[in-house]
């Protein structure tokens, strides 16, 4: 059994087929990308997967157990974290509180309990923030603990949303684009990190990415899509080569 | 201008950052506690009243300042609290347990309409809240055989542990004042710990919040039930003090003055609350100060301009008449409203935030330090 599993995964919105019956399966360790022209339906998966969409067919299994059925917030508990396309931080907070709130899938405590702040809330804040540190040093984000995120340009920002999903310590991670919007060298450090992220954190990642260059660099499978469909799947070599690819592309 | 130097998490954990914070609380607690002592009995009593609607205004705080979830209903909250006091009393209920139940009853109730207000965002959700409090009012004026509908309830002088506490006199103060500190101090642990920042991301991002682990119904219900049971508790207090309670004191007007409370004071912080509920307060009094005066300032100021005395007279007469004219505090505090969020949206707390870095950078202070700009343009947002 694989380790995620997508089975004939459909959605639709009307006459409009966003996915169209796409199965794909991820082993644990690897690094996917999903690669295709615009609407070709790659957030859409993301979306699925994370549950904010319900799918209008297919299931999805994650260490076989079917999570279709799963409601959004538990998505996080079962140890799949994401990002967004077009970052989704907690602008008015702290980096520090966002991060922590990374953490929740971690924490136990009943509000009882914080409301008198107890010991054991106390410890609990203290085991997050030194997980929470852990991860800023990963990512190299020393500078930002009390920044507010509306004052951070968008370059940071992308770093931090990548921190959060990486501080709820999670198996599976779906990196939405991590790279738009960033220069030349920030892309080069986010390859670096997705890298880091397999090899040393032995978590196994998802991604939606155009930048060609990253793709090749870290993945260690493509699936390319358009409209909905899976076009091609193998290593990023092959699918680039796939006449199908270049034809959705650039043109038949 | 102090720099901290952190050493330890507990820096980033504890409630008062550095000694100065200590100093500065420890100077205004002991002006609190001197208060009733100096104070005239009149400035004592406005005192309780601050207390009490900077009680409520934390507790709205929490629910739309940090967990963003408007609300025009929180003077039906306040209402089940006082009228839950004023019923158990009538049983010979002592004083903790009433109160108590009174913060429970509406928690509960609060947890109820937290439930419908889940699908709704926005102004719509104002709109549920307004009706939720029109249909509270209702429930009030007719159901006679609890609440004696619209011939109100007088409420028993307090008695605690068989000592007779008096709404005017200084122990009744420092017991409002005490349940305001209580409320502020679980509100802060709340805070700085994990639900107060889920509070936070459902505020600033439902979908990112979800997709970290926030069951964000949940969480949202929680809000509305710890908001309403703050105010239900500043209720049991807000009965006491005015010893006699109706229906039509529990209007639209009252929720619209909690608003401003919040507003006003600043939407983000706690402090922002006590600054609206004293801003509140006090406008009451300078009001009717310049209702009564008004009239004689504004003519003795025509007749210093040359105006003869027929003229001034008229003017008299016409500023006196505007000046009583009905409806006109509603107006007033409409345009308050209105210029506090084109000119100050940061509310008295962000004034006071801006003055302080003021004097902290003299002379390095830049004109442009808080000016509102955009960085960049969220598109597609999904909710």
């Amino acid at each position: 059994m694989s380790y995620f599993r997508a089975e004939n995964l459909s959605l639709h919105f009307g006459g409009l087929k966003a996915v169209d019956s796409v199965s794909f399966a991820v082993e644990k360790g690897e690094i996917l990308s999903i690669i295709g022209p615009n609407g070709a339906g790659k957030s859409s998966i993301f979306n699925l997967i994370s549950r904010i969409y319900p799918p209008t067919s297919g299931r999805i299994f994650f260490e076989d157990q079917d999570i279709t059925e799963q409601p959004a917030y538990d998505i996080a508990g079962l140890g799949i974290a994401r990002t967004f396309q077009n970052i989704e931080l907690f602008e008015n907070a702290t980096m520090l509180s966002n991060l922590l709130v990374g953490r929740h899938r971690h924490s136990a405590t009943q509000l009882w309990q914080e409301l008198l702040f107890l010991p054991s809330v106390r410890a609990g804040e203290k085991l997050h923030r030194r997980r929470v540190e852990q991860v800023i040093e990963f990512l190299d984000l020393e500078a930002y603990r009390d920044k507010l995120i509306s004052g951070l340009p968008y370059g940071v920002r992308k770093v931090i949303e990548l921190a959060r999903a990486l501080c709820s310590e999670p198996k599976l991670i779906l990196l939405d684009e991590p790279s738009s919007g960033l220069n030349v060298e920030e892309t080069d450090d986010m390859s670096f990190w997705i890298r880091d992220m397999k090899t040393e954190l032995g978590i196994t990642v998802l991604m939606v990415e155009h930048d060609m260059t990253l793709v090749n660099r870290v993945s260690d499978r493509v699936i390319a899509l358009n409209y909905g469909r899976v076009l091609a799947m193998g290593s990023p070599s092959e699918v680039q080569r796939h006449p199908d690819v270049v034809a959705a592309y650039l043109g038949a | 201008m102090r720099f901290l130097f952190k050493t330890d998490y507990e820096d980033d954990i504890r409630l008062f950052p550095h000694s100065g914070y200590i100093v500065s609380y420890g100077i205004l607690l002991a002006f609190l506690v001197v208060a009733p002592f100096v104070l005239s009995s009149y400035l004592v009593s406005q005192l309780v009243f601050v207390c009490i609607y900077a009680t409520v205004g934390v507790g709205l705080m929490i629910l739309t300042g940090f967990t963003g979830q408007a609300s025009l209903g929180h003077a039906a909250f306040l209402a089940i609290g006082a009228y839950t006091a004023a019923y158990l009393q009538q049983y010979n209920v002592p004083f903790p347990v009433y109160f108590l139940a009174g913060g429970l009853l509406t928690g509960v109730v609060g947890a109820l309409v937290g439930f419908p207000a889940l699908r709704l965002t926005g102004i719509y959700l104002v709109i549920a809240t307004i009706s939720f409090a029109f249909i509270v009012e209702e429930v009030l004026a007719r159901w006679e055989s609890v609440t004696h509908g619209n011939e109100g309830m007088r409420v028993k002088t307090l008695s605690l542990f068989g000592q007779a506490v008096p709404q005017n006199g200084p122990t009744f103060y420092f017991l409002c004042l005490g349940v305001l500190i209580l409320t502020i101090v679980g509100t802060l642990n709340l805070l700085r710990s994990p639900t107060g920042r889920a509070f936070v991301a459902i505020r600033d991002s439902e979908t990112a919040a979800r997709s970290m682990g926030v069951n964000v119904s949940l969480y949202k219900v929680k809000s509305f039930a710890i908001s309403a049971a703050i105010t239900g508790l500043a209720g049991v207090l807000f009965a006491h003090k005015l010893s006699f309670i109706s229906p039509e004191m529990f209007t639209l007007q009252l929720s619209i003055e909690f608003i401003i409370v919040i507003l006003i004071g600043g939407t983000f912080s706690l402090h922002g609350a006590v600054l609206g509920a004293i801003f509140l307060v006090m406008i009451d009094p300078f009001l009717t100060y310049l209702k009564d005066d008004l009239p004689g300032i504004i003519s003795g100021l025509a007749a210093m301009f040359g105006a003869d005395s027929v003229t001034a007279g008229k003017v008299h007469g016409n500023v006196a008449a505007i000046a009583s004219a009905n409806g006109l505090k509603g107006a007033i505090y409409g345009v308050i409203i209105v210029l506090f969020v084109l000119f100050e949206p940061l509310g008295l707390y962000g004034r006071w935030l801006k003055i302080k870095l003021f004097f902290q950078l003299f002379p390095l202070y830049k004109r442009a330090t808080f000016k509102r700009q955009k960085i960049y343009v969220k598109s597609e947002r999904n909710r």
